[in-house]
């Protein structure tokens, strides 16, 4: 009657053994320091230019927006404060996750599904390594270490370019939207913006992780995986938001 | 039979493997000990790979016993399967060479992993240059697998099952998809592997001559000829044995004169296909 639900139950149970694995070996040996250094430049330096472009490009539209809006209220002089606070608390970790999980979530499940189909992953453990050990848990930690900087930066840099709006196109002046930015945030705002990140590298790299080791059915089976992967942890992300914001909202 | 050939190196007992309902391995029951060839039978799906991987203890048995090396292994945890998987070699059917590490970093890659090599860095590359000349493959060292045919691949693979010295090695279908002359290569190179340092050889395969090749032929050392037995049930014969999988069960197990004698039509069929 219930045989429906086998299959997802099953996949769920399977995720949390994964992701129990992946933290019990942060502090097991051996450790993989070259790997996950390997992970810190790819996913990390890989991602700058990208979450660079993007972060500029969606301060400039939201100054523009918030701009039109605060207009009617004779408020365009509080668009730094506007952005700020929605770069920091939101925006920023959300479109620097979504970011990271489009390139690097999809990316490991390529990878490692492409690993797994050629028997790669089998090799691994017959060879006498723990493929969590070597592969998952440097992901791991180099997701959650680069993903709260990636924010850091593009949460400056998304304030950067609702500057370069406000001044050029608002005439607004320099000091007015940078002290009216610098006010608006407090201590909660950064700890939410900093935090929301840490997660999501959590959803990101497990779930890439997990449907790359996950994969079967060949090549058709490789690129299935990735879109999944990609899939699951984009809306994760926008699930886990919903619920970090709210523990902060009531805080 | 002398002594070291009476210990069984591997034994399946009653072992059935199941991936949700399909049923992969079903009751299959046999033994292989120290020195003897067994040849596995089985067309494409039979079972093949299943088996070598429960008998490496990466798929795990839903009934019955793996033993290896005397040892039951279906109940063992990873770390304790690490020391049992040192002594023994694979290659699998893709040659699962790692993409991103050199034909050097691959065959040296248990050296470095597998528990009781303690090797130093010279000591790696001097037994991993070592296992490669024996592929007469020793000027691919800094090479990558992309950078192989697939002939050439599979012999890598040979060189990294066999640089740990294996008591053991496993050969999962080494000859699909090669043409002839690559395949007798690779299997000339099983032969003087097993003959060369008397390891316990499993090979799976769906060509039958690769089986016959391993019952009537030798390696002699004073020549460094292989040398071929008119006869089917000569020294080499009888200490290679036969199964057949269809659809995860074992319908033969035996000799090769008996496989190629036996009346049943999916054994003739099976048989005469190659010979």
């Amino acid at each position: 009657m219930f045989d429906w639900l086998k299959s997802p139950v099953v996949a769920v149970q399977d995720f949390y053994v994964l992701a129990g694995r992946a933290l019990r070996n942060i502090v097991r040996r051996p450790h993989y320091a070259d790997d996950v250094f390997l992970q810190m430049d790819i996913i990390g330096v890989g991602s700058l230019p990208i979450v660079v472009m993007m972060s500029f490009f969606s301060g400039a539209v939201m100054a523009m927006q918030m701009a039109k809006a605060l207009s009617q209220y004779g408020a365009v002089g509080q668009t730094g404060q506007v952005v700020a606070i929605t770069l920091v608390r939101e925006m920023g970790p959300a479109l620097t996750s979504l970011m990271v999980a489009g390139r690097n979530a999809s990316g490991m499940a390529s990878e490692l599904g492409s690993m797994k189909v050629t028997e790669q992953i089998d090799a691994m453990r017959a060879l006498g390594t723990d493929p969590i050990q070597k592969l998952v848990t440097p992901r791991l930690i180099a997701t959650c270490a680069m993903l709260p900087l990636l924010t850091i930066i593009a949460d400056f840099i998304g304030i950067f370019g609702g500057f370069v709006i406000s001044y050029f196109v608002l005439s607004l002046a320099a000091t007015q939207y940078w002290n009216s930015a610098w006010q608006a945030l407090d201590y909660a705002d950064m700890a939410q913006g900093l935090i929301k990140p840490f997660v999501f590298a959590f959803a990101i790299a497990l779930v890439g992780c997990y449907y790359g080791l996950n994969t079967t059915g060949g090549t058709q089976g490789v690129g299935r995986a990735t879109t999944q992967a990609m899939v699951v942890s984009s809306v994760l992300i926008f699930v886990l938001t919903f619920f970090i914001t709210r523990i902060f909202v009531n805080l | 039979m002398p002594e070291e050939l009476a210990q069984p190196v591997l034994r399946f007992e009653r072992v059935t493997v199941a991936f949700d309902e399909h049923k992969a391995l079903e009751d299959v029951s046999f033994e292989v000990e120290a020195g003897r060839s067994l040849v596995i039978f089985g067309a494409a799906g039979s079972g093949k790979t299943v088996l070598l991987k429960t008998a490496l203890g990466l798929v795990r048995p839903e009934s019955g016993r793996v033993y290896v090396f005397g040892r039951d292994i279906t109940g063992l945890h990873e770390q304790e399967l690490f020391r049992i998987r040192s002594s023994i070699g694979v290659l699998f059917q893709e040659g699962g060479l790692f993409d991103s590490l050199t034909i050097e970093e691959n065959v040296a890659y248990p050296l470095a992993n597998l528990d009781g090599f303690e090797c130093s860095p010279q000591e790696m590359h001097r037994r991993a240059a070592e296992a490669l000349r024996f592929v007469e493959l020793e000027h691919t060292l800094e090479k990558f697998p992309s950078e192989l045919s697939g002939g050439m691949r599979r012999r890598v693979g040979i060189a990294r099952a066999v640089v740990t010295e294996p008591r053991l090695v496993l050969y999962d279908s080494p000859t699909a998809g090669l043409d002839p002359i690559t395949a007798y290569t690779i299997i000339a190179l099983i032969l003087m592997e097993r003959d060369l340092k008397n390891t316990t050889t499993l090979l799976m395969t769906h060509r039958y001559q690769d089986g016959h090749f391993l019952a009537t032929s030798r390696f002699n050392r004073e020549t460094g000829q292989i040398e071929r037995s008119a006869q089917e049930n000569g020294p080499e014969g009888a200490r290679t044995g036969f199964l057949v999988l269809r659809d995860g069960r074992l319908v033969f197990e035996g000799t090769l004169p008996q496989l190629k004698a036996s009346a049943d039509p999916y054994l003739s069929k099976f048989v005469k296909r190659d010979d």
